[in-house]
């Protein structure tokens, strides 16, 4: 299993049970600051709940998730709220507010979390909304009016707004096609690198294991609530594990 | 099927639905303690109560007066009518007023708002539930209790006694139209008994009421929004789940209202 010095998410010996069903069971693992690490898996080997545990959005049964040094477990309702800053999420369908333009979506975190005055809100919003491709004409649509790939962009816009030390994405390319997957994928890659000096830490949920060793610095393999496999990208796909190689050979 | 294995069915029924029963007074107690809770903590957002007014209060201007206006009319002739047999029909005005006010002008409002209103909050919140726009605002470090239920309470519990109050008067005009310009009762008698029986107490049990339905209401239809899942059926279940339970709140909260209000006002 890869160690790393000073990781951005640690993941100590989590087990987590719903009634009798066990989900996540004495996971442990590190993800690393400033990289890109894409945890994959089939459905139900526990994906979504690894990354709710990451947020504070579930409390493990046993174990300790630690974020930027922080153990979760020891932040009370308020705090973790607050903390919760410290993430972006990029969510599989974009979970724009449908009743907000692409505009008003991003400026939403601004204007609920600084004291910036109206004209600096909807400046900085045009600004992240140029810089991740969305063009003028489209600041005024609603997300009903965007395509899948644009309102994919807003996503991401509206997640890097409060400049998350780390940036999750489930499922990313689910569902897009091959098009505007490639679009997404280099969008993860061009906002990794963007935002490398001030150290942004991504973390991937997929399915898809050709883009995830395209993109990822490192892939982890979660298979009923455990990681069996853990590599650098470039590794990943010569990995002995007859589970991984079924994964990537499908 | 044999008796014994009837008897069971029938058990094991009647105990999945007290056992279904529980956990939903539970979930709904916990919500409850959740509104509390987030309801008194910063920040307060009075821009989207006022968002949530315009929609609950101005919006439902039309229906209400609509419904006022010819519930009071028909009110009027119907008692009209009976009245004049005994020859006391200078009392139609007061007794369609009070009838406005303690009972009619609350419920009737309630149910329109349940219909309307809380149809909506089921709806708009279950549709953002399923479309990950609540997990979003939690990702983001927002309460959504405190986000999409506070306002609307709040709101809701804020313009439903102004909308009674609307239905009463525009219900009392509905009767002074009918009552004198078509059914001919001496105008001056009808306000004369209109003051002679109509008490101040009778408006407060109606506004008291409905400030107790519009809190319901809207409780009943922000639980279902956050109860929603599974897609667009999940949504219009909620959506079904907060018309009904609003309405049979209201009818079964005035019966208990009335009696309690009655003792003490």
């Amino acid at each position: 299993m890869l160690k790393f010095n000073d990781p951005a998410i640690s993941i100590q010996n989590v087990t987590k049970k719903f009634d009798d069903h066990t989900v996540l069971n004495g996971l442990t693992f590190d993800i690393p600051r400033n990289k890109i690490t894409t945890i994959l898996g089939f459905s139900g080997a526990g994906k979504s709940t690894l990354l709710k545990h990451i947020l504070g959005l579930l409390k493990p049964s046993s174990g300790v998730v630690e974020v930027l040094t922080q153990d979760l477990g020891l932040l009370d309702r308020i705090a973790l709220r607050e903390f919760r800053r410290n993430f972006g999420m990029l969510f599989q369908y974009a979970a724009l507010f449908d009743s907000f333009t692409a505009t008003e979506n991003v400026a939403f975190p601004l204007r609920e979390f600084t004291d910036l005055d109206i004209d600096e809100i909807l400046d900085r919003a045009h600004g992240i909304l140029d810089s991740v491709g969305i063009q003028k004409i489209s600041h005024d649509k609603l997300p009903s009016e965007l395509s899948g790939g644009m309102r994919k962009r807003v996503g991401l816009a509206r997640a890097l707004a409060l400049s998350p030390q780390i940036m999750l994405y489930d499922e990313p390319t689910t569902g897009l096609d091959p098009i505007t997957t490639k679009m997404v994928n280099e969008l993860i890659v061009e906002t990794a690198k963007i935002h490398k000096d001030r150290g942004l830490t991504s973390v991937i949920i997929s399915h898809d294991v050709r883009a995830s060793l395209a993109i990822s610095d490192y892939v982890a393999f979660l298979d009923r609530g455990n990681i069996v496999e853990y590599l650098p990208a470039k590794e990943f796909a010569n990995s002995p594990n007859p589970l991984v190689q079924e994964f990537v050979n499908l | 099927m044999n008796p014994l294995t009837l008897g069971r069915h029938l058990i094991e029924r009647l105990g999945t639905e007290v056992i279904s029963g529980i956990d939903g007074v539970g979930r709904m107690t916990n919500y409850l303690m959740r509104y509390f809770y987030w309801q008194t903590k910063p920040p307060f957002r009075i821009r989207l109560i006022f968002d949530q007014l315009y929609f609950i209060g101005n919006k439902s201007l039309f229906i209400i007066c609509l419904a006022g206006s010819f519930t009071g009319a028909v009110m009027a002739y119907q008692t009209y009518f009976g009245f004049k047999l005994i020859n006391v029909d200078s009392l139609v005005g007061p007794v369609v007023a009070i009838t406005l006010a303690k009972e009619l002008g609350p419920v009737l409002a309630g149910l329109i708002v349940a219909g309307r209103a809380g149809a909506a909050m089921a709806a708009q919140i279950g549709t953002m539930k399923v479309t990950e726009q609540v997990d979003a605002l939690e990702v983001m470090g927002i309460n959504s209790v405190q986000y999409l239920a506070v306002p609307r309470i709040l709101a809701t519990t804020l313009a439903l006694p102004m909308l009674a109050a609307i239905f009463m008067f525009v219900g009392n005009f509905g009767s002074w139209v009918v009552g004198t310009k078509a059914l001919l009762i001496d105008e001056a008698m009808y306000f004369s008994k209109l003051g002679e029986f109509m008490y101040l107490q009778d408006i407060w049990q109606g506004l008291i009421k409905s400030i107790v339905f519009g809190f319901i209401i809207a409780v009943i239809g922000t639980y279902f929004g956050f109860q929603v899942s599974k897609g667009a059926e999940g949504v219009g279940k909620g959506t079904n789940l907060a018309v009904v339970w609003g309405m049979i709140s209201v009818l079964v909260l005035d019966y208990f209202l009335t009696s309690f209000l009655i003792q003490v006002l």
